[in-house]
């Protein structure tokens, strides 16, 4: 399961964090790496960005970065 | 410097094994820290004024430096401030920059003695991803840790001696605006720089990495990102076992104040009504407030350069002095209220955290166009004045997409071409509607408005498929919890930028006037007959348009007529067109000149639009017509005639190339443009 399928709200633990080499490094050096918990927050009026909170602070990425995220819901 | 070698007595306690390393010179420092960190506040309470901004080489990231008073002036150091970092591994311009003055690659700048990492209470873990890769160098590091209270009332407890102890560095909780902690840290940073440091990797130990960390490659083993990743991994583990040791932590289901706030500015539907409020609102203050000041720079100027033409002999260093130095140097600064009400809003929506909030509802309409969702502030500001728009840029951190804003922002039509729509609208279209209730002059501004906007969508269109062609730079940025700025900081930031402009732009500015001056100086014309029947006033008006015509300006509008003679202009609109060059406006008073109204006519004067009215050419054809009018109008949309934007354009972007592009670019299309709108008004029986 991919981040951006996760609802609103919903809380996940990340499995793998996937994508191209830019996306994949820019998303773990902000945090978002195996093992971590993150919360979907909300997505931006048009649908895209989505807001997501990890390691107590707030993160928007594109749905585009949200696809290399994989989940499991908790 | 003037410090001597200390002696021992004077040595601080604890450093008595230390070798002295300040001898002949002071220490360098630099400071580290995550964007929204408190970087900014501490330095600014280390340094207070003593700071100075300017350039990395050759690149556009800001090198700012300051002076730092260790220990009450005996020691002092100088202080680099790093740009805001998330990451040390060069995959921004601004990483690139800092490692290279972490690892002493930068010329004039000495290998740092100790880094101070500026970290964020408030978000532990992430701050300290930055801190693992900085104790990676062989650079000895204190912490100055920020926003404790915020932490506290988040029911955050952090054991600092623990995390001291963990990390094997000194932690200092600091309170920069109070000045709270500044001495224990500069006691700290003394120490620490005068020990030697041994890189710390602890967490990069594994089997995997062990044979890369030789002193050279630890760095630099980029090129294969599976281990990069898996180092980004290690790091963060360590972290995790660091946070868990040292801080106790709060219970994560209740809502933050920001988490509240964000309900509502973000909301699908108030967030963007808000968002629109605001803007309008900058958009607004910009446009009107900074009126006055401007009105009254501009006349005070203009009262100078009378006082100095009454007290000074005439001739012609009166004239240069009058009409291209004050005049040059005028037509800068009255940008300044403008400059300084976009900085302070700048800094409050930056330092707030709103500014993000505002690329983040906006992004998916901006990246349409490829630009992102920073992009929509300069944009905007740019309907005001380009200069302050072109500047505002400088938020959008990806070189690529601030180029491209940067070169669509003077599309949009700022104020001073509105002088110009305006003398064509009272003279030919004044008092007609369509419908029978629009009225034509608007409709037709708002017409110039939206051509703008269309062309620079286009064009933002092509340049990120062409040129600035780049594979989209992944999109994760920081949503930081609101807060409330330090005015100080704001203050401080906004007349740091408006010196730089100043200086800058100013410069060039300067330069260029007086060339413009020149042309339109030289060469002097010899006959001035005295016509006994026309009064004094008069004959004044006539020299100065006989002057126009056979200066050199005068002489490139006849040059350059039969190029603008398929736009339907005839030379003196070229004379005039070419002084626009200089400032748009500048069309209007050059017109009165050339035809001989005085130059002090401005575009609602009835002489001067009837004059324009009347114009003839050579021939004795009537010079303009509404569709001349119209495609003046439909030029000076498309143009790039100002040269303090081609000033601006230059500082920011750091190469003249990209400035010339600019105006090469501009005024192609607008002459393509305008080309089209005179041909084809004529091929459908108009003018």
């Amino acid at each position: 399961m991919n981040l951006t399928n996760l609802p609103i709200g919903a809380q996940a633990k990340v499995v793998a964090v996937n994508g191209n080499n830019a996306i994949s490094k820019r998303l773990m050096e902000m945090g978002v790496v195996p093992g971590v918990s993150v919360r979907v927050i909300k997505s931006a009026p048009f649908g895209d960005p989505l807001e997501i909170r990890v390691r107590g602070y707030h993160l928007a990425m594109r749905k585009n970065e949200a696809d290399a995220i994989e989940v499991n819901e908790i | 410097m003037k410090s001597k070698v200390p002696s021992s007595k004077f040595q601080i306690p604890n450093s008595n094994s230390i070798s002295v390393q300040t001898i002949g010179g002071q220490l360098t420092i630099a400071l580290a820290g995550n964007p929204n960190a408190g970087k900014t506040t501490l330095f600014n309470a280390l340094t207070g004024m003593r700071q100075k901004v300017a350039n990395y080489s050759g690149v556009t990231v800001e090198r700012k430096e300051g002076f730092w008073r260790l220990n009450g002036g005996e020691n002092t150091a100088r202080l680099i401030d790093l740009p805001g970092l998330y990451s040390l591994d060069a995959t921004s311009l601004d990483e690139q920059i800092a490692r290279d003055v972490l690892l002493g690659k930068v010329a004039d700048l000495p290998k740092p003695d100790a880094l101070v990492a500026v970290v964020d209470a408030t978000n532990l873990e992430r701050n300290l991803y930055l801190v693992t890769q900085l104790l990676e160098f062989k650079i000895p590091v204190v912490i100055a840790l920020t926003m404790i209270d915020t932490a506290e009332k988040q029911s955050l407890e952090i054991d600092t001696k623990k995390l001291s102890k963990l990390l094997k560095i000194p932690v200092v909780g600091v309170k920069a605006t109070q000045k709270q902690g500044i001495k224990e840290l500069a006691e700290k940073v003394l120490q620490a720089a005068k020990t030697e440091a041994t890189p710390n990797f602890v967490w990069l130990s594994d089997a995997d990495f062990t044979d890369n960390i030789d002193e050279e490659d630890i760095h630099l083993s980029l090129s294969d990102d599976k281990v990069a990743n898996k180092k980004i991994f290690a790091r963060y583990n360590f972290i995790s076992d660091v946070y868990q040791e040292a801080v106790k932590p709060k219970d994560t289901l209740e809502r933050s104040i920001s988490e509240k706030i964000d309900s509502v500015l973000t909301h699908k539907f108030f967030g963007l009504v808000i968002l629109i409020g605001i803007l309008l609102l900058v958009f607004q203050t910009i446009f009107s407030w900074a009126n006055l000041p401007m009105d009254l720079l501009d006349k005070g100027f203009g009262a100078l350069g009378d006082f100095v033409r009454a007290e000074m002999p005439a001739g012609i260093l009166t004239d240069l002095l009058v009409d291209g130095i004050i005049a040059g140097v005028g037509g800068v600064v009255v940008f300044l209220p403008q400059i300084l009400l976009l900085f302070l809003f700048l800094s409050i929506l930056e330092d707030t955290g709103y500014m993000a909030r505002a690329a983040f509802l906006l992004d998916k309409l901006m990246s349409r166009v490829g630009l992102h969702g920073k992009a929509f502030l300069p944009l905007l500001s740019s309907f005001a004045c380009a200069i302050p728009g072109i500047m505002a840029a400088r938020t959008i951190e990806n070189p690529k997409d601030r180029l491209a804003t940067i070169m669509i922002a003077p599309f949009m039509s700022c104020s001073a071409r509105l002088p110009v729509y305006t003398l064509m609208i009272a003279a030919f279209f004044a008092g007609q509607t369509i419908f029978g209730f629009l009225s034509l002059g608007a409709v037709l501004i708002l017409a110039m408005y939206a051509l703008g906007i269309f062309v620079a969508v286009i064009v933002a269109f092509i340049l990120k498929r062409t040129i600035l062609k780049s594979p989209t730079p992944p999109f994760v940025m920081e949503l930081p919890p609101y807060r409330l700025p330090n005015f100080r900081t704001v203050f401080q930031n906004m007349f740091i930028r408006a010196g730089l402009f100043l200086k800058r732009a100013g410069t060039v500015i300067l330069a260029i006037s007086i060339i413009l001056w020149a042309l339109t100086y030289f060469p002097r014309s010899v006959e001035t007959v005295q016509s006994p029947t026309s009064n004094v006033q008069n004959q004044e008006q006539v020299d100065e348009g006989q002057q126009l015509k056979n200066s050199f300006a005068g002489k490139l509008g006849h040059t350059i007529e039969p190029v603008i003679q398929p736009l339907g202009f005839d030379w003196k609109i070229g004379v005039a067109l070419i002084a626009s060059f200089a400032a748009r406006e500048v069309l209007v008073s050059t017109l009165s000149i050339i035809y001989n109204v005085g130059k002090d006519e401005n575009e609602e004067s009835p002489s001067l639009i009837n004059a324009v009215r009347d114009a003839k050419k050579d021939d004795g054809t009537k010079a303009w017509t509404p569709l001349t009018a119209l495609t003046l109008m439909v030029f000076f949309v498309l143009a790039m005639q100002c040269m303090s934007t081609v000033a601006v354009v230059r500082r920011e972007t750091n190469s003249w190339s990209w400035a010339l592009f600019m105006v090469g670019y501009m005024t192609v299309l607008a002459y393509l443009a305008a080309f089209l709108t005179y041909q084809g008004g004529r091929f459908l029986g108009f003018g």
